[in-house]
């Protein structure tokens, strides 16, 4: 077993990820499978290898890649809030972070 | 008039021009077939008919003061709901954007638009395009035109669905590991993923973005070079995208196949794939020789990597991406007292199984201690992935494989073991990998009567080439069936 129940919650906590307490148990399972699985790629020598950074190298040099920074008013911050949960125009609201010293 | 099912693009710009249809009757007539048979196949989210409708009224007013129709006038279209479609909604077949309605359009939805084309709708997908068989959308699976019972394949299978349905003419899907070519394998029409680059991400809503494409699903080889025609070229809102000059696809298609050397390679023709698609594979690479094509063996030796490459690269990518999902600025929100619990809930309640098992695996992947033995090891192995592609185009001009081991299978029969499904992808996430244009092209049934498709990857940028293939693959089939 490779994947603790520990490491499955330290996990979920990097990612923000509420689980049920039945889910704790299959993601182990299922994250236990799949790295094993993956452990496959040890089979081969990557040493002098460089790893991918560039799906395509073309026009990675070209004018498309270098522009003008210009800015344009996209005109979408009604459009925008009204997609959001809790609006406050011009800010999205959320739940306090800070504490004020009394 | 002819059903969508049969109609192609030329077909639908003929019938405007001569006036035996109009782009009004057109969408009306999709609508009504939607509305036949959408409650079976559940291959739309949401339709947009207020836009259809406009635009058809645009290109009819076109006709009636006898302008030249752009190139695809009046073509019912479904859009995969991944894409963003401004004031539509766009979910991603996610409960996480349940309502959601971007500010914007993607840039191929834009382009499509000013060419003709009519977007009907949004198509259901797996959850944020995660899954080959449409299983894990939280809007419930899509049916399978061919064979109710079974699956359209994934991510793409509403789109897929749609045409083979004949609710659409045309359709947009998009592609990661295989998202676009194998629900057109299991459904039995062309699917194409264009070169990574070709086609502007733009609108795109992010899963893997090393890995995601844009491509069309559609009645024909000919229909999916016109529409790639439309879509490719270079958008200053995608770096990514390449200024690479985009040729007339559909003025390449007529040039000859006679002497294209067309790889085999043996690690692609091993165990694990069903016989019905060998036998149909095999009878295609024999149509392919008397075409006039040379085969060519090749040797690709990393070709069984490609899953555990392709399944750490796509999920470190998808959890990078999906962090943006936190109920501050769009979709869901799970109130809570602080904002980290907040994310937590909101997250937690938002994404589906398969959604949050590559999250966590993803993460897994790239935290500390783990980054270099799982993702930075991937990344090296993609570039001998890679490399495998550019000494197989050194010896062959095209490689021909099956796109899927298995064809259709039933609703349900694959969902309890997610490693087994993504096995399944082997023959397509490697072209995804490596970045080049590969295509999906029917090659016949099994005798249980399921499509099973015939995949030919290119060289970067060799769209024309490998569509020309295609489509006379496609024409010899046609003659002889």
């Amino acid at each position: 077993m490779k994947i603790t129940r520990e490491a499955v919650l330290h996990v979920a906590d990097l990612a923000h990820l509420e689980l049920k307490e039945g889910e704790v148990e299959t993601y182990r399972q299922h994250l236990d499978e799949i790295l094993t699985y993956v452990e496959k790629l040890n089979a081969l020598d990557t040493s002098g290898v460089e790893p991918m950074a560039q799906v395509v190298a073309v026009g990675a040099d070209s004018a498309a890649a270098w522009r003008e920074d210009e800015v344009h008013d996209a005109a979408v911050t009604a459009e925008a809030l009204a997609a959001a949960p809790d609006p406050a125009p011009p800010f999205f609201r959320v739940p306090k972070v800070i504490e004020r010293e009394p | 008039m002819t059903t969508n099912a049969k109609r192609t693009i030329a077909a639908v710009r003929a019938d405007l021009a001569a006036k035996r249809v109009s782009a009004r009757e057109l969408v009306a007539d999709s609508y009504a077939r939607i509305e036949r048979d959408n409650p079976r196949l559940n291959a739309f989210l949401a339709l947009s008919p207020e836009r259809a409708y406009a635009q058809a009224d645009r290109i009819d007013q076109m006709v009636a003061r006898g302008e030249e129709l752009p190139p695809l006038a009046g073509l019912p279209l479904a859009v995969k709901d991944v894409l963003a479609t401004r004031g539509i909604p766009t979910t991603c077949g996610s409960r996480i954007l349940e309502n959601y309605r971007p500010p914007y359009d993607a840039t191929c939805i834009e382009r499509l638009e000013q060419a003709g084309a009519v977007v009907l709708g949004k198509t259901n997908c797996d959850e944020f395009a995660m899954g080959s068989s449409n299983e894990n959308s939280a809007y419930g699976p899509v049916r399978n035109p061919v064979a109710p019972d079974r699956v359209p394949g994934g991510s793409s299978g509403g789109s897929a669905a749609a045409v083979a349905g004949g609710l659409a003419v045309a359709a947009l899907g998009t592609d990661t590991g295989g998202s676009v070519r194998q629900p057109g394998a299991l459904c039995g029409i062309p699917a194409l993923m264009p070169t990574y680059g070709r086609v502007s991400r733009y609108g795109l809503i992010a899963f893997a973005s090393s890995l995601d494409r844009v491509g069309p699903l559609t009645a024909s080889v000919a229909d999916a070079a016109a529409l790639l025609g439309v879509i490719a070229g270079h958008d200053p809102c995608d770096a990514t995208s390449a200024a690479v000059p985009v040729p007339d696809y559909l003025a390449e298609l007529g040039k000859p196949v006679a002497g294209l050397r067309i790889g085999i390679p043996r690690e692609y023709f091993g165990e694990g794939m069903d016989a019905g698609v060998r036998e149909r594979v095999d009878a295609a690479i024999a149509q392919l020789e008397k075409l006039g094509c040379r085969r060519v063996e090749l040797e690709m030796p990393h070709t069984d990597y490609a899953i555990a490459t392709y399944y750490l690269i796509a999920t470190a990518e998808a959890s990078s991406n999906l962090a943006r999902y936190d109920g501050v600025r769009y979709g869901l929100r799970t109130p809570a007292d602080s904002l980290a619990e907040m994310y937590r809930k909101t997250r937690g309640t938002g994404f589906g199984a398969e959604v949050k098992r590559r999250i966590m695996l993803g993460t897994y992947a790239l935290s500390a201690g783990y980054y270099e033995a799982y993702y930075l090891k991937a990344q090296k192995v993609r570039s001998l992935i890679a490399r495998d592609f550019q000494q197989a185009f050194e010896k062959a001009d095209l490689i021909v494989t099956p796109t899927s081991p298995v064809t259709a299978f039933r609703l349900g029969e694959r969902t309890a073991d997610p490693l087994a499904m993504y096995l399944a992808d082997i023959y397509t996430v490697t072209g995804s990998l490596a970045g080049v244009p590969g295509i999906s092209v029917p090659c016949g049934n099994t005798s249980e009567g399921l499509p099973v498709g015939l995949q030919i990857f290119g060289p970067h940028f060799g769209e024309a080439r490998v569509l020309r293939l295609a489509h006379a693959f496609e024409q010899a089939s046609a003659a002889v069936a």
